[in-house]
């Protein structure tokens, strides 16, 4: 297992990230619920461990392709809350100018993240061209994709990571495996549960973690990026969670025993760590408090942004088809 | 639109104009275009090493710029044509090559979902060209012989151009390469080494979205693209000793398509073919009848006539291939019968 030595305000940086991401979810399916949402969108609960300790081991010239559960990743990598609530609305001032819904193509290259495609897992093969041009310009940097236990059936996911492993690339890819791929338990999707063993086949390191233990995804991610950095090559990293909510914001997940969610809902990734640093003397209540407070009024500012936030003129429907 | 008739013509075009092959314009664009610019690469299968490419395009260019820059793939094409697209979001400028247009296929989720995309949904520019070997002819049976054009024209965000000179063979790759988008840059395997003409040495671009008349004429017009172009030119000869004066509008590009140029040749003759060796069914030449008929109805004196593949697969033996593909012979017929109009 990796070592990993977090600062105290590093460690209240994950949790503010985390929490970030918890409030922004919750803000976000409460507003659904009131009718003010427009379109699907997609809950993270459960994955705020793994989008954040994962996205905290990149350096700042690293690039990203994270999917529909990694807010707390965008979050990080410096799409602001305004930016993102106004996507979900569908306003100009979003990261798609409304052009892409909830959080797909939420990207910024200025911020080294790409905007997924609903088609997964293509950003496999896209982290990993990314990668291959660092390796073409000889530089220091690395790509980390995202992607779930139901795209790892795919044949890309195979593609990917067989390349990578040939060429050697400095590419980290994290299967967040959370049970389902929408309603489809991991009993229907693969014989084996473990995804991280299929890494040998390849000749490259394959780890599982536990994807509610913030500090120990950012630790195996941090190893895998640093060995990928000194020309290492891939890592394939299998976060286990479990999918708190429905696939979407229609979707009341019927189909998943409540005894799961019951077992995993002791593991909550907040809950743990925010009793980690207190019982470590990391943090008191009233930090934590304030990290809090400071959650609610971002959030509640980006909502507020995004609500008043102007419509994209339809005049302009047709324009950033082709780069000029 | 120009009136300019490369490879067409007998008399050298531009000063330091040669004749070469088809395919030999290709590996020259490309080869310049590596020279001049670091950051143009080269990606597929087999196209490294000794070897170069299946057609050889890529021979000798391992060892001009090192396997860096000349990257043998695994059979990935969904995977290797998405590598392309991450690559192109950081900057460079991969040449993919498709063995075969056919496999195209395999790539399309990395085509039409990611790279025709990036730039709407968040400004990510993807300029990447993929070289996809198209058409048949030459009994290479239902999956060498293929000209899936059609798909990536009804795709936005994608350009698509279809050389059938060796002038314009040079002068699009490179125009593609500079592009600033996908494009997908359809090569005629037909034409390869059968097709000789005057291709100027030094850099040379033929910009993307401008047809060229290749042969004026007064009674009809044929407009199509690819190796069809030669077969449309040797039928306008027969039809020219036959009193029928075509004209012949090759569109070199089929995203963008020239809307000037091809309602220019519609309203000048008032007939029009439309030749292409892709099915007919739902394909380039569909859009075309679709623009003459909204725009220039007025100046027609027959109905739009198509003349495409049947809606079959490619079929190997050469009577069915015959049969199947548009050729010299079937545009004289249906060019024939639309002046009679
Ligand atoms: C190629 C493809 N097929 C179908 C879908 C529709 N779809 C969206 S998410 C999803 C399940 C994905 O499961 P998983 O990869 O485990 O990610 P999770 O949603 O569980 O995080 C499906 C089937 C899709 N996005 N892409
Ligand atoms: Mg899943």
């Amino acid at each position: 297992m990796a070592e990993v030595t977090l600062a105290t305000h590093q460690r209240l940086e994950l949790y503010y990230w985390m929490l970030l991401t918890r409030v922004f979810d919750e803000r976000m399916l409460a507003l659904w619920k009131q009718g003010r949402g427009v379109g699907g969108t997609f809950s993270q609960r459960g994955h705020e461990a793994i989008a954040v300790g994962a996205g905290y081991a990149l350096g700042p010239d690293d690039v990203v392709a994270p999917m529909h559960r990694d807010l707390g990743c965008y979050l990080l990598r410096g799409l602001t809350p305004r930016r993102i609530f106004a996507n979900l609305l569908g306003r100009a001032t979003g990261v798609t100018a409304g052009r892409d819904a909830n959080l797909h193509g939420l990207g910024d290259l200025s911020l080294g993240i790409v905007g997924f495609v609903s088609h997964l897992p293509q950003s496999l093969p896209t982290a990993l061209g990314m990668a291959m041009s660092f390796v073409y310009r000889h530089e220091p940097r690395v790509a980390l994709a995202f992607t779930g236990d139901g795209a790892s059936s795919s044949g890309l996911f195979h593609e990917t990571l067989n390349m990578a492993a040939v060429w050697n690339a400095p590419l980290v890819l994290l299967v967040e495996n959370n049970q389902y791929a929408y309603s489809t338990p991991l009993h229907e999707q693969m014989k084996v549960f473990d995804i991280a063993p299929r890494a040998e086949i390849y000749g490259i390191p394959g780890i599982a973690v536990d994807g509610n233990d913030v500090e120990a995804v950012y630790a195996v991610t941090h190893e895998a990026v640093a060995r990928a950095r000194a020309g290492g090559g891939p890592t394939l990293i299998e976060a286990k969670t479990m999918r708190m909510l429905g696939h979407a914001i229609h979707d009341g997940a019927e189909y998943v025993p409540p005894e799961l969610l019951a077992a995993w809902a002791q593991r909550d990734p907040i809950d743990r760590y925010r009793a980690h640093l207190l019982s470590e003397g990391a943090a008191d209540q009233a930090e934590l408090d304030e990290i809090a407070h400071r959650c609610e009024v971002e959030v509640e500012d980006a909502i507020a942004f995004a609500e008043s936030s102007p419509w994209p003129d339809p005049a302009a429907v047709q324009q950033g088809v082709y780069a000029e | 639109m120009s009136a300019t008739n490369f490879g067409f013509t007998d008399a050298p075009v531009e000063d330091g104009s040669r004749t070469i092959t088809y395919i030999a314009a290709i590996s020259e664009a490309l080869r310049q275009e590596m020279r001049r610019d670091p950051d143009v690469l080269i990606l597929g299968e087999d196209v490294g090493g000794e070897f170069g490419g299946a057609f050889k395009v890529t021979k000798g260019f391992e060892a001009e710029f090192g396997r860096n820059r000349v990257m043998n793939t695994p059979l990935a094409e969904l995977g290797f044509t998405g590598v392309a697209n991450g690559m192109a979001l950081m900057g460079l400028r991969p040449v993919v090559e498709m063995q075969f247009a056919d496999f195209i296929s395999s790539a399309f989720d990395s085509i039409v979902q990611f790279a025709a995309t990036a730039h709407y949904r968040f400004g990510g520019a993807v300029p990447w060209v993929i070289r996809a070997p198209c058409d048949g002819g030459i009994r290479s049976g239902p999956f060498h012989s293929q000209n899936p054009e059609a798909w990536f024209v009804h795709t936005p965000g994608l350009k698509v151009v279809a050389p059938a000179t060796p002038a314009d063979a040079k002068g699009l790759l490179i125009a593609a390469i500079r592009d600033h988008n996908p494009v997908i840059y359809f090569e005629s395997k037909p034409l390869y080494r059968s097709l000789k003409g005057y291709v100027p040495a030094g850099e040379y671009v033929v910009p993307i979205g401008k047809a060229n008349l290749v042969r004026a004429g007064e009674d009809l017009s044929i407009i199509t693209y690819g190796a069809q172009v030669r077969e449309a030119l040797q039928a306008a000869a027969r039809l020219a000793a036959q009193g029928i004066s075509a004209e012949v509008l090759d569109l070199r590009s089929l995203k963008p398509l020239d809307t000037e140029a091809i309602l220019a040749t519609a309203r000048k003759t008032g007939k029009v073919l439309v030749v292409h060796s892709a099915n007919q069914l739902a394909g380039v030449g569909a859009e075309v009848a679709a623009l003459i008929a909204a725009e220039a109805f007025e100046w027609l004196d027959g109905p739009v006539q198509r003349l495409g593949g049947l809606d079959t697969p490619i079929p190997f033996s050469p009577p069915l291939e015959d049969a199947y593909r548009p050729n010299a012979e079937k545009i004289y017929a249906a060019a024939q019968a639309l002046a009679a109009f």
